[in-house]
C-alpha cells in the first residue's frame, strides 16, 4: 500500500450514489453525496431508517461499491479495485465493530481477536501478543481464554472492539456499537470509543440513531432521503 | 496459513462431532468396503495361485466323457483296471497313474461319527498330489493287491473322530467296513473351489470297490508327468492309448477327457482376479455416495455459518481463504472417514479371510487409492459448497440471521 499524501483526504466521497434494483422497483439508496473525512476525526452518522447511513458505511467499509461516482480513500478510487484488493485494504485499514458483536462462537475471546492476524499470515506467537495487547487495551487482560457466551454484552463489545483495533487501523467503522447495550454499558464503551480516537488517533465513524450516543461524536452528519441533510460540529464533545 | 485453516476445519468437525461422524460414514462404508473386497479377493487369488504352485508335477485329469455344452458325462463308460496298467506300462514320459473311485459313507470310531469322502486309490496318489503323511505309512503292495481293509485318514477326520488319541493301529469303521488305520495325511486346508481337502479317507481301489462300491468303475485316473517332461505329449499318448483301448473310429470323438489341472487353476485364478476387481468397483460406487453426503451436509454448514463467513470476510479472509477453509474441512472429513474406513475394511477382511481359510495379504497400493479416492471425494464434493461459502455478499451474510 502507498503512503498517503499529505492534504488527500482520508475518506472522500465525490457525489456517491447507489441504487439496487431495477425498473420501478429501484430504491435510491444513497443519491448523491459528497463527503469528506479527515485522519482523527471522530464522526457520527445519523439519520431514520431507509435513509442511507448503512450504506455509507458500507461504501466507506469497503464491502459495497458505488453505482455511480467515486469513493475515494487515502486518494486511491476504490471502485478501480478488485474485490480481494478491497479485502486486503479492509485487512490493513478498516477495523469493524457491529451492533451484533458478531463474535465467533464457541471460540474464546483472545481466538476472536487474534482472527483478522490470522488473515494476515502472523506468526502464532506475535498474533497472541498482539490479541492480548488489544485486550488489555480495551480491559479485559483477565478473561482472555473466556468463550464468548461466558462473557457479558458489554465485554463481547469490547471483545469485538479489541478485534477492529488488534491491526492498528486508521478507521475504525463501528455500527449501532451500543445497539444491544444498557445504558450504563453504553457509556462504558464509548468511553472506550472515544480515548481509542483520541490516544491512538483512530479515525471513529460511527452510525447511531441515538442522539445521546452521537453526542461523543465531535461531527456529527444527518442522512435523510439518501442525501446529507445537516452535518455539524460538535463543540461539546471531547 | 495451511496450519491454521487446517486447525479451524479442525475446530469445525469437533464442534459437530456426531454430525461429522454420521456424514463420514458413507466415506468409511465405501473405503471400507472396497479394501475388505480387494482384500479377500486378492487372498483368494494368492491362495489358487500357491495351489497352482503346489502343482508342480505337471498333473493330468483323465476323465469319462466330454464336459461341456449338451454332453453328458455320465453317459461314458468308467475306465478300468487294465486301462490303468497300461496306461502305467505305455506312457513313458508319466512318473506316476492313479486310478480314483469315490464314495461317500459314514465313518464310525468310538462314540463319534461323521460323513465324509472315501477315495479309492493307490499310492500314486500321495505323488500327484503331492501329499505326505504326517504319520504311519502308504499302502503296501500286498495290501493294494489283496484289497485289505486298511485306510490312511486326513487331519479333519483324524481330529474330528480321534481328537487327541493316535489313530495309527486302531479300527475304523467306514460304512459297513471295519479298517485298521495306517497312516495319517498332512492337512492340506480348502481346495481353490471351497471344499476342506482334510476331510477324507483313503483305502486302496480294490477295497472300496469290492467292500463299499460293489462295481469296479474307476472314475477318474491322475496321470502326473515327469519332472521336466513335456505334458502336451503325455496328454496326446493318453489321448492315442485310451482312444485305442476305447475302441473309437477314426474321425469320432473321444468319450473321454484329459485336462491339464494347472489350467483348470489358472482360469479359476483369472476369475478370482476378475470378481475381486467387480466387486471393487461395486464398492466404490458406494464411495460416490458417501461423497454426496459430504457435498450436502458441507452445504448445510455453509448455511449454517453464513454470519462467520460474513465476519471472516468483514475482517479481511479473502475468497481464496475462505474457500480454502471450507474446502479443507471437506477433505478433513473424507480423509477422516478414509481412515476409519481403511480400519474397518482391514479388520473385516482379517476375519473373513480367517473364516475363509485364506491368506490374509494387504495390498499397499488398494489402501492408498481409495485413501486417495476419498479424499478426491472430498475436494470434488467439497469445492461446489466452499467456492458458494466464498462468494457470499458479506453485507447479506452479516444481516443472516
Amino acid at each position: 500500500m502507498q503512503k498517503a499524501i499529505p492534504k488527500t483526504p482520508l475518506i472522500e466521497f465525490r457525489s456517491v450514489t447507489k441504487t439496487y434494483g431495477t425498473g420501478a422497483a429501484t430504491v435510491h439508496a444513497l443519491a448523491g453525496v459528497d463527503l469528506v473525512i479527515e485522519r482523527g476525526e471522530f464522526v457520527a452518522i445519523m439519520g431514520p431508517s431507509g435513509s442511507g447511513k448503512s450504506t455509507t458505511m458500507n461504501v466507506i467499509g469497503c464491502l459495497d461499491v458505488p453505482s455511480t461516482g467515486q469513493y475515494l480513500f487515502q486518494g486511491v478510487d476504490t471502485g478501480t479495485l478488485s474485490r480481494n484488493q478491497r479485502t486486503r485494504l479492509r485487512r490493513h485499514f478498516l477495523g469493524f465493530v457491529f451492533q451484533g458483536f458478531n463474535l465467533l462462537a464457541r471460540t474464546t475471546a483472545v481466538e476472536n481477536v487474534e482472527l483478522p492476524l490470522i488473515y494476515r499470515g502472523l506468526a502464532p506467537v506475535e498474533r497472541r501478543k498482539l490479541a492480548i495487547k488489544a485486550l488489555e487495551r480495551v480491559g479485559l487482560g483477565g478473561r482472555i481464554d473466556h468463550g464468548s457466551s461466558e462473557l457479558s454484552g458489554g465485554q463481547q463489545q469490547r471483545v469485538a472492539i479489541a478485534r477492529a483495533i488488534v491491526t492498528s487501523p486508521r478507521v475504525l467503522l463501528a455500527d449501532e456499537p451500543t445497539g444491544n447495550l444498557d445504558t450504563k454499558t453504553s457509556r462504558e464503551i464509548m468511553d472506550l470509543i472515544v480515548s481509542l480516537n483520541r490516544d491512538q488517533g483512530i479515525t471513529v465513524v460511527m452510525v447511531t440513531h441515538e442522539a445521546d450516543i452521537a453526542a461523543y461524536a465531535r461531527r456529527v452528519i444527518r442522512f435523510v432521503d439518501g442525501r446529507i441533510d445537516s452535518d455539524t460540529v460538535n463543540r461539546e464533545a471531547a | 496459513m495451511f496450519f491454521e485453516t487446517l486447525k479451524l476445519a479442525v475446530q469445525a468437525i469437533r464442534r459437530n462431532a456426531l454430525r461429522s461422524v454420521l456424514t463420514v460414514l458413507g466415506i468409511v462404508i465405501g473405503v471400507g468396503a472396497v479394501i475388505a473386497m480387494v482384500t479377500i479377493g486378492n487372498g483368494t487369488t494368492a491362495k489358487v495361485t500357491a495351489d497352482l504352485a503346489k502343482l508342480g508335477t505337471n498333473l493330468l485329469s483323465v476323465n469319462p466323457g466330454q464336459f461341456g455344452p449338451g454332453r453328458a458325462s455320465s453317459e461314458a463308460k468308467p475306465f478300468n483296471y487294465r486301462d490303468v496298467e497300461a496306461m502305467k506300462q505305455q506312457l513313458l514320459g508319466a512318473r506316476a497313474v492313479a486310478p480314483l473311485a469315490q464314495k461317500t459313507a459314514t465313518v464310525i470310531y468310538g462314540t463319534e461319527n461323521r460323513s465324509t469322502t472315501v477315495i479309492g486309490t493307490s499310492n500314486d496318489y500321495f505323488l500327484t498330489q503331492d501329499w505326505d503323511l504326517s504319520a504311519g505309512r502308504t499302502f503296501l503292495d500286498g495290501e493294494m493287491r489283496g484289497g485289505r481293509a486298511v485306510c490312511i485318514i486326513g487331519e479333519t477326520v483324524r481330529s474330528k473322530l480321534f481328537g487327541r488319541e493316535a489313530p495309527v493301529g486302531r479300527s475304523l469303521r467306514v460304512g459297513s467296513v471295519a479298517c485298521e488305520v495306517i497312516g495319517v495325511l498332512q492337512a492340506k486346508g480348502q481346495s481353490s473351489f471351497g471344499s476342506d481337502q482334510d476331510d477324507v479317507v483313503i483305502m486302496p481301489i480294490r477295497t472300496l470297490h469290492r467292500r463299499l462300491a460293489g462295481n469296479t468303475n474307476i472314475s477318474r485316473i491322475f496321470v502326473s508327468a515327469k519332472n521336466g517332461g513335456e505334458t502336451a505329449k503325455v496328454q496326446r499318448d493318453i489321448e492315442w492309448l485310451l482312444r485305442e483301448r476305447r475302441k473309437i473310429a477314426p474321425g469320432k470323438e473321444d468319450d473321454f477327457s484329459v485336462h491339464d489341472m494347472k489350467q483348470i487353476l489358472q482360469a479359476t485364478a483369472g476369475t478370482t482376479a476378475m470378481l475381486t476387481g467387480l466387486l471393487g468397483a461395486v464398492a466404490a460406487v458406494s464411495l460416490l455416495v458417501g461423497g454426496i453426503g459430504i457435498m450436502n451436509i458441507m452445504l448445510v454448514s455453509v448455511t449454517e455459518r453464513t454470519r462467520e463467513i460474513g465476519i471472516r470476510l468483514a475482517i479481511g479472509a479473502l475468497e481464496s481463504q475462505v474457500l480454502m477453509q471450507f474446502l479443507i474441512e471437506a477433505v478433513a472429513l473424507s480423509v477422516f472417514g478414509g481412515i476409519l474406513g481403511v480400519i474397518l475394511g482391514l479388520s473385516l477382511a482379517l476375519l473373513a479371510t480367517m473364516a475363509l481359510g485364506v491368506p490374509f495379504i494387504v495390498s499397499t497400493g488398494i489402501v492408498l487409492v481409495a485413501f486417495a479416492f476419498a479424499a478426491l471425494v472430498g475436494v470434488v464434493f467439497g469445492y461446489f459448497p466452499a467456492r458458494r461459502a466464498a462468494r457470499l455478499d458479506p453485507i447479506e451474510a452479516l444481516r443472516h440471521e
